[in-house]
């Protein structure tokens, strides 16, 4: 158990190397010069020249690469070009805002998709399966801008039920915040549920041809009861890997939901970083994403050697 | 390159274990499909080919697609009027008997740019699949065929990847590039690759402990020719089948880059463009501004997840 954990904790640490050096030289890669795009056309080259000397852009590239990992180290993400102020507030702040909007997803499609992978499974094969199967799959390339303005059209324009924007104001309450994000929502919802729903229904079945299964039944247990104690609980391991490396997805699927929703998240905050080439920014916020990914994929893991006593005692694989 | 890779462990007819973490415990953008794939690959038929002409589904998503093709090949000849010329008379006019799907804020047919804006998705989403799936399956054969260091490292490079949502690592490169048709297709198509490698290596690994391929060593074939003399063949359902699903999300990713500005420029009739530009509208009622562009794209992703859907399942019966 030890073992496996250090040696998934070494893994991460890699991966995030690896996403670090990709973030860094894709930052660099980017044409322009930061200090043009800050003070515009008009500014006087000696301006630009002194800006890019105060914000450092024209050090050698591993010195920069050093001193922005020096910097992360210590929990210093650097200085917006465009703001000229600490990235780390704005990164803070997006991070939240971004989390709400993903929990309330997360919480809406997680049951929603296991009963409809569940339910599929049970009747694989017949009517309601595929139903389900081929809804969720068409319903997981149908892009959240594309469903965001069917919503759009259908609650906020005809219906004026719900508002079509995702910002409440300041000092919104929970609530009001809380009915600000439901549209927003939904697409990620419509996305991620064939995902789930799919890898739900694959984990069923194959728990409904396993042994243990046959002989449940065999030994005269009710239905309903060899499906929850032994059906659902070993079919649900592999959908938790699913949920968790779904984050990455789900932080891509922002950048959309925000733009079209006008939230300040995450989404937003790189898409008008990479715009802008406030490099930092952008940087410190794909950055985040990636551990995001790496920390949820990690969780995933571990919750799933807790779960499945066979891999907690037969050690690391 | 083969030269510093350890040789392939000979068959003992046991599976060997996954390379820890590298990809084994997680699945990313529908994930289940490596597993379907490698399933479906064993029992692949050619007769299966006439099944396909049998069902349903794939008339119906066949059909849509071919009526897109044919938009996007002979529009401009039966659209009722030049998608680019204005009326500025009458702007954001609903829809009526003139203008069916209505006007947009510059007063051009909507129904016209609806029909002629198939065209560019149409010629960019398959050659970026196309080429995803080429380097995916290079990559994907590779890994699976030589596994040890080689696969371990490559697998933490893909895991980096993955770490990213799509449409984040395709925007800061087209940032980067600058948008043209050709960087599109050169983006998509690499960010497709990992994803690809991922269940090519999947079914090559199954295929790597079947005997012909430890008889075709045995031969002296060179590795080169093992994998795409002997295992390609064998493979070649699941990537068919990985080919058709990404042909669905390279539709959701173009379309997704467009609406984020980072597409084809204006004034080019483009779905996901015309949604970007009107969506803005939708708060003063013009819906059909944004919905049927929002229907078309939903139509075409859905009708090659359709297809995609009818050939695994003719595959894996």
């Amino acid at each position: 158990m030890a073992t496996f954990l250090l040696r998934r904790l070494g893994l991460m640490v890699l991966t995030l190397w690896i996403l670090s050096l990709i973030v860094f030289f894709a930052g660099q890669i980017l044409p322009g010069d930061p200090a043009r795009a800050t003070l515009g056309p008009f500014a006087a080259q000696s301006a630009v020249q002194a800006l890019d000397a105060q914000l450092g852009v024209n050090r050698p590239l591993l010195t920069r690469y050093l001193s922005w990992i020096g910097g992360l180290l210590h929990g210093n993400m650097g200085t917006s070009y465009a703001y000229r102020t600490a990235v780390e507030p704005f990164v803070r702040a997006a991070l939240i805002n971004s989390i709400k909007l993903a929990a309330l997803a997360f919480v809406i499609v997680v049951p929603l998709a296991i009963l409809g992978g569940v339910l599929a499974a049970l009747f694989a094969g017949r009517g309601v399966d595929r139903i389900i199967s081929v809804t969720g799959l068409a319903l997981s390339t149908v892009p959240e801008f594309v469903s965001g303005v069917v919503l759009i059209v259908i609650f906020g324009v005809e219906l004026k039920v719900l508002p079509v924007t995702a910002s409440s104001g300041v000092n919104a309450s929970d609530f009001e915040q809380f009915r600000h994000l439901i549209l927003p929502a939904i697409p990620l919802v419509l996305v991620l549920f064939g995902y789930i729903a799919r890898m739900a229904r694959a984990g069923t079945i194959e728990s409904l041809n396993s042994d243990y299964t046959r002989t449940a039944i065999l030994k005269g247990l009710p239905r309903w009861t060899v499906i929850r104690r032994h059906v659902l609980r070993n079919s649900l391991l592999p959908t938790i890997t699913v949920i968790a490396t779904q984050t990455g997805y789900l932080i891509g699927g922002l950048v959309v939901v925000e733009t079209l929703f006008n939230y300040q998240g995450l989404g937003n905050l790189i898409y008008k970083a990479a715009v802008a080439k406030d490099f930092p920014m952008l940087e410190g916020g794909v950055l985040i994403i990636g551990v995001v990914y790496v920390l949820a994929t990690l969780i995933a893991d571990l919750l799933l050697t807790y779960l499945n006593p066979r891999l907690r005692i037969g050690g690391a694989e | 390159m083969s030269g510093l890779l350890q040789p392939p462990t000979e068959p003992d007819g046991v599976l060997p274990a996954e390379p820890a973490g590298s990809l084994g415990m997680t699945t990313g953008y529908l994930g289940a499909t490596a597993a379907t794939a490698v399933a479906v690959a064993s029992r692949y038929t050619p007769a299966a080919w006439r099944l396909l002409l049998r069902s349903a589904t794939f008339y119906v998503g066949a059909g849509i697609v071919l009526f897109w093709i044919v938009c996007a090949i002979f529009g401009h000849l039966f659209a009722p009027y030049s998608p680019f010329t204005q009326q500025l008379l009458n702007t954001n006019a609903a829809p009526s008997s003139a203008h069916w799907f209505g006007t947009d804020g510059l007063g051009r047919d909507v129904l016209s740019r609806v029909i002629t804006g198939s065209r560019d998705i149409l010629i960019i989403t398959p050659l970026a699949t196309i080429l995803g799936t080429i380097l995916g399956t290079i990559l994907g054969l590779a890994m699976g065929y030589f596994g040890g260091v080689f696969d371990l490292i490559a697998g933490r490079i893909v895991e980096a990847f993955l770490a990213l949502p799509i449409v984040i690592i395709a925007f800061l490169f087209i940032v980067a590039l600058g948008p043209s048709t050709v960087t599109l297709i050169v983006v998509v198509g690499l960010v497709f690759t990992p994803l690809i490698a991922r269940t090519v290596r999947a079914a090559a690994l199954v295929e790597r402990q079947q005997d012909y391929v430890s008889a075709s060593r045995l031969f002296g074939e060179s590795p080169v020719r093992v994998m795409l003399g002997e295992i390609l063949p064998n493979v070649m359902p699941a990537i068919l089948v990985e080919f058709t699903v990404r042909l669905g999300y390279a539709i959701f990713a173009i379309a997704t880059l467009s609406f984020l500005g980072f597409g084809i420029a204006a004034p080019t009739p483009d779905w996901g463009a015309d949604i970007s530009a009107n969506y803005i509208g939708l708060l003063s009622g013009y819906w059909w501004q944004t919905l049927f562009p929002a229907l078309a794209i939903a139509s075409l992703v859905i009708a090659v997840i359709l297809i995609a859907d009818s050939i695994e399942r003719v595959l894996a019966s």
